[in-house]
């Protein structure tokens, strides 16, 4: 994971935006922007730790435990299609679990999923179960990317695969 | 027997034509009553919430009016904060989504009367990280407030600025306690904080004063103000007022949200009547009433409860399980809590085993780790529920699992302790015999 | 407090004026400072309340639970008036909820119940929490003997467990600091180390990572936890998660004797536990005294003790390179200094000696001549670091000053004496002579060297093995003017010496006796003829030292 990422002028300016949400502290920005690295280059390398951590007159430490407590911070990349799965007990008795292996089967991803996402050999697809997202009514439900979707047969499943696909 | 609901938080959400932008929200009477407050003095509007009765929709249930009183402006020389609390991640609730999607300035306008009443300059609303398009959507909303100068500096020409800025959390449940929410705020991780010192009214944000309110209870400010405080309290029971959106899931005909005033319906009209009963012609089993962390009700249970009566004293009465009131006092009268009014029912076929399992794994996986009981007691939860159901366990484990949420609850720094030792302390009572039935046989898939 | 190092905290530190109020501890009733928590205020009244994370000079955090207790307050009446009982001391309502004791503060009337049999169920659950995950390495790690996980399970444990499943693995043995090994099993993320680091070292260096039960004790990856306090972090750790590089599988701490002493580093002169076994030195550890270094001491200062053991350790008197005796080698040099005038004979002493050694030498130097004789120590400057360290690293400078020893200025004039020969008698005292300026060669030319120290000085004539800080008694005056004492924690190796005696007997085979047999009486004549001792003993010194006033310090 020795790859420089590039920080663009934009980039920059979008981050000095955000740290002027929080005037009383700037280390208030650290979720935010740790939200715009990933989204910007994919996952948070010890770059991007450093990077913030210098931004926000921290130590790199101080970053990093937070990238490891948030499970929505990746220190790799994912797949490019990244499927959530919500695990908890709602969409679980809707169905969770059956959704998530069918959906492991049909993108062939090996791996468990359960800590961090699984990716695909070609890491076009990636899954993970994470929990309660929050609209236990329209289990099983499934995140694609940002885009969040209800009630997700293994037919609308595999709608959505070839959709994204 | 169609029980009528009392929408007032929901009232336009769903409704056919009904558009999440300002000049929808504006056309549909909103920010009307913005105009109204930032007329009154502060000490009215916190006297109207008083009056209102309202309760945290968040799951403790503290009265709102009595938090914003323990804040005392002119004792106060440090700033005042106010953080909306939108971190819904209770499993069983999803009300919060629903608003924030489909209404956003309702919520938006709800937080600026809140903090005009309470001389705050600065508020952040805590989002959870799995909502994206719900930040979005807040985002938006408040620069079209800003633009109509609902938001910002002098609003309406009154002299009071305020900001409001929407702040992403990134997946822990742990947010969700006030504490929690303000260290992950401050950027650090979400470990909440010991209470004394650190109450929020007090040693908050930045170590300020700081109110924190769930989204739907910011949303009923508006609707406090709009009908003023006394007729608000009309609304519900006594000591229950107002509203309760209730989230239904699991196995009935027809999951979803629900607002209904407080206590109106009985638990056995909501499933039964409200969301068409249960799935598939099955029985009832059990019912966990509000949030995962809520303690479940079994099939069949019968509470003594102390209810008031008509002329207006107490006498010790029998309910069913069916006849529990959807109401805060009830719930927690029959042993569990009303919590985030998230309802999960489940059938008879499901094991209770597995379903316990499921909800301990959640709570291991939260467990912010910070102090001994939780960390270790959580995972060690979850590993014995997952033996358990997957019959390769004991009887003695079964009494050891109880055991060990006992040493759990009440011994944490926050109510996490109880939110993972309530499940398995009444699921493994309720359902014991299943429970150790199970534990040497393996659960049913 | 004129505590020398700025504690984050004090909490078991009430400020004066601060009012008493009555508490009800385990049925008592007694007074203790308003406002002070619950442990430290127990801790008064000999009740130990088990804890972890509490730290007296950190933060607060409550995140191990151990310190739970019973709390109650006075039952109020209508008038919120406190109800009392039959012994007219208030009703305690009790709160249902165990407490923890480190957050609670004490007000008045307020009840604490801390041998319960509820808060002893307490103790008994979080200490089965804290070990279903702990290695039960006990045998091989560190910390056994002094491990407060052994220690409470002992009083609050159950001796079966009833954890059967696998238990969390997490990095083991991680070189995290040049002093510092972490075994993150062991860990009970109790945060002290964190806090420390943070709040007392100011190098936030240590976190955490990952959460839940899985949550590891962590340097960022390329950080070191290598600040001059990082040893401090092992003491304070309450298990064997952090262990030190120096000393982890040398000695188990039960073989250790522990010997009150002071560390010689520096003019702060931080309280120390020398722990010794069959005359060897194992490892100094920070002793309070909040007068001086609180509870902590550098890690420079920490491992200094190890030249006391290194091999060129002078051992015998050596007379022109060759073994001797005392009593010839005092004999012959006494015999040779009476052949040089005041004028030609010099002494470099050093400000590393005890105020004993540096008295009876001035009395030697009157006997040589007096003032003629030229006489001074050598200056050591360094770093203050704004903690403990000093900017003089000499531990005794102010005793060398009081006791005329120290004469700035003359010891340039030594090495010029000594250069152009105006100087022929050099006696140097625990002091490198290279160190101070003098060559080889320009020693050489000195018809008499005489040197007593540790070490062999080649161009000495004379060479006089003393013995180190950790074999001698005696007291030094710190660079804040306190008086402090030295205690004996090994015997000198062979025939080394306490410089204390060489000096006696050598002025003694000058012919002058002066009848002194131990350190005290030293010390005794001392007092009698320097005004700022005036009345004190060793034994009136104690363990924790005197305030000299710093007027007659410098007079």
């Amino acid at each position: 994971m020795s790859c420089e990422f590039k920080i663009s002028q934009e980039f920059e300016k979008k981050v000095d935006e955000t740290i002027t949400h929080y005037p009383v502290s700037k280390r208030s920005a650290s979720l935010p922007l740790l939200h715009l690295w990933q989204e910007e280059f994919g996952y948070v390398s010890n770059q991007g730790v450093e990077w913030i951590a210098a931004k926000l007159d921290l130590q790199p430490i101080n970053v990093f435990e937070l990238v490891t407590f948030y499970p929505m911070f990746r220190d790799k990349l994912a797949g490019k299609i990244q499927f959530r799965v919500c695990r908890t007990l709602s969409c679980a008795l809707a169905g969770g679990y059956e959704l998530f292996d069918h959906l492991k089967k049909s993108c062939q991803i090996e791996g468990d999923g359960h800590h961090g996402p699984a990716v695909s050999a070609d890491g076009k697809y990636s899954i993970e179960f994470v929990e309660c997202l929050a609209s236990c009514g329209t289990g099983p439900v499934l995140m694609i990317n940002d885009d969040f979707h209800e009630n997700v047969s293994n037919d609308k499943a595999n709608e959505l695969v070839k959709k994204y696909g | 027997m169609a029980i009528a609901e009392t929408r007032l938080i929901f009232k336009h959400i769903d409704s056919p034509g009904y558009t999440n932008d300002i000049d929808c929200y504006i056309k549909n009477g909103g920010y009307t009553t913005l105009r109204k407050a930032i007329t009154m003095k502060t000490a009215e509007i916190i006297s109207e919430v008083k009056a209102s009765g309202l309760r945290g929709r968040g799951g403790a249930g503290f009265p709102t009016g009595v938090k914003w009183g323990f804040i005392d402006p002119s004792k106060n020389t440090k700033p005042v904060y106010l953080i909306c609390n939108a971190d819904e991640s209770e499993p069983g609730t999803f009300k919060d989504r629903q608003i924030i999607h489909k209404d956003p300035h309702q919520l938006i306008e709800g937080m600026i009367i809140s903090c005009f009443a309470n001389n705050v300059k600065l508020a952040y609303l805590y989002i959870r990280g799995e909502f994206p398009e719900g930040a979005k959507i807040l985002e938006r909303a408040c620069d079209e407030a800003r633009q109509k100068n609902l938001l910002g500096k002098n609003i309406l020409g009154t002299g009071y600025d305020l900001e409001i800025y929407i702040h992403r959390g990134a997946g822990a449940y742990i947010c969700g306690e006030e504490t929690g929410l303000i260290e992950s705020l401050e950027g650090k991780r979400a470990y909440p904080r010991i209470k004394p010192p650190y109450f929020p009214a007090v040693l908050g944000l930045y170590m300020c004063p700081t109110i924190v309110n769930n989204v739907e209870t910011l949303c009923n400010v508006i609707h406090i103000l709009q009908m003023g405080g006394a007729n608000f309290a009309k609304l519900g029971k006594p000591n229950n007022t107002g509203t309760r959106v209730l989230c239904v899931s699991g196995d009935v005909v027809k999951p979803g949200y629900y607002e209904f005033e407080v206590g109106a319906l009985t638990l056995g009209q909501l499933i039964y009547d409200v969301c068409g009963g249960i799935k598939n012609g099955k029985k009832l089993k059990a019912i966990i009433p509000g949030g995962s962390s809520a303690k479940v009700l079994k099939a069949g249970e019968r509470y003594k409860i102390k209810q008031k009566q008509a002329d207006g004293t107490m006498a010790d009465v029998e309910i069913a399980l069916e006849d529990i009131p959807m109401d805060f006092d009830t719930m927690a009268a029959v042993g569990s809590m009303a919590g985030s009014g998230g309802v999960i029912v489940m059938d008879e076929t499901r094991s209770m085993p597995d379903c316990l399992a499921n909800i301990s794994e959640f709570y291991a996986h939260e467990s912010c780790g910070q102090c001994t009981p939780c960390r270790e007691g959580s995972l060690w939860m979850k590993k014995i529920t997952s033996r358990i159901r997957d019959g390769k366990a004991s009887v003695e484990d079964v009494g050891v699992l109880k055991n060990v949420a006992d040493n759990i609850a009440g011994r944490t720094i926050c109510a996490f302790g109880e939110a993972c030792s309530w499940p398995v302390q009444s699921f493994v009572t309720k359902f014991k015999e299943e429970f150790e039935t199970v534990a040497g046989n393996g659960a049913k898939k | 407090m004129s505590c020398a190092c700025k504690n984050p905290f004090n909490h078991d530190i009430a400020t004066e004026n601060t009012p008493m109020v009555n508490v009800q501890i385990d049925g008592e009733w007694v007074q203790v400072p308003k406002g002070m928590n619950i442990v430290a205020a127990a801790e008064r009244f000999s009740k130990f309340i088990p804890h972890y994370c509490y730290h007296p000079k950190l933060s607060v955090v409550g995140n191990c639970r151990m310190c739970l207790i019973e709390m109650g307050t006075p039952k109020m009446d209508a008038n919120r008036q406190p109800i009392l009982a039959a012994d007219g001391k208030p009703e305690i309502a009790w709160m249902p909820r165990p407490q923890i004791g480190c957050a609670t503060q004490v007000s008045e009337g307020m009840g604490i119940r801390t041998e319960s049999p509820l808060v002893q169920e307490c103790r008994k659950g979080v200490m089965e929490f804290l070990l279903i995950n702990h290695p039960l390495d006990c045998p091989i790690c560190d910390q056994a003997g002094e491990c407060k996980l052994q220690e409470y399970s002992f009083e609050h444990g159950q001796s079966n467990s009833r954890f059967i499943e696998e238990k969390v693995t997490k990095p083991k043995n991680v070189d995290i600091g040049e002093r510092i090994v972490l075994d993150d099993e062991r860990c009970i993320m109790c945060s002290r180390c964190i806090r420390f680091s943070k709040e007392f070292a100011n190098d936030d260096v240590l976190g955490f990572t990952q959460r839940g039960s899985h949550t590891t004790l962590a340097v960022y990856p390329g950080k070191r936890l290598d600040n001059n306090y990082s040893l401090n972090t092992v003491d304070i750790c309450p298990v064997g998660a952090l262990t030190s590089k120096d000393f982890r599988f040398k000695m188990r701490v039960w073989f250790l004797k522990e010997t009150k002493s002071i560390c010689t580093g520096c003019a702060t002169g931080c309280n120390v536990l020398v722990g010794s076994r069959e005359n060897e030195v194992h490892r100094l550890t920070p002793r309070e005294n909040e007068e001086v270094n609180s509870l902590w001491m550098c890690d420079q200062g920490r491992l200094g003790f190890h030249e006391i053991h290194e091999d060129n350790r002078l051992t015998t008197p050596l007379i022109n390179g060759i073994k001797s005796d005392w009593s010839s080698a005092l004999t012959q040099i006494a015999q040779q200094l009476h052949g040089f005038k005041p004028e030609q004979i010099a002494i470099i002493a050093s400000a590393r000696m005890t105020n004993e050694e540096l008295f009876l030498l001035s009395g030697l130097r009157k006997a040589l001549g007096g003032e003629a004789v030229l006489c001074d120590v050598i200056e050591r400057l360094g770093q203050a670091d704004g903690i403990l360290r000093s900017a003089d690293l000499n531990p005794n400078s102010n005793g060398a000053k009081l006791l005329g020893i120290a004469n700035p200025g003359k010891l340039n004039e030594i090495r010029s004496g000594v250069s152009n020969g105006s100087i022929q008698a050099l006696l140097i005292f625990n002091e490198n002579a290279n160190e101070a300026g003098l060559s080889i060669e320009s020693l050489k030319k000195t018809a008499l060297v005489i040197n007593v120290g540790m070490r062999l000085n080649g161009a000495a004539h004379f060479n006089l093995p003393s013995s180190s800080f950790a074999e001698k008694r005696g007291t030094m005056i710190n660079g804040k003017g306190r008086l402090q004492r030295l205690n004996r924690a090994i015997a000198a190796p062979d025939q080394a010496r306490d410089d204390w005696e060489i000096i006696r007997d050598l002025k003694a085979a000058m012919g002058g006796g002066n009848g002194i047999h131990t350190v005290e009486e030293a010390f005794k004549a001392m007092a009698a003829v320097i005004p700022a001792f005036k009345d004190l003993t060793m034994s009136k010194v104690g363990d924790l030292g005197v305030e000299l006033t710093l007027s007659s310090v410098q007079s």
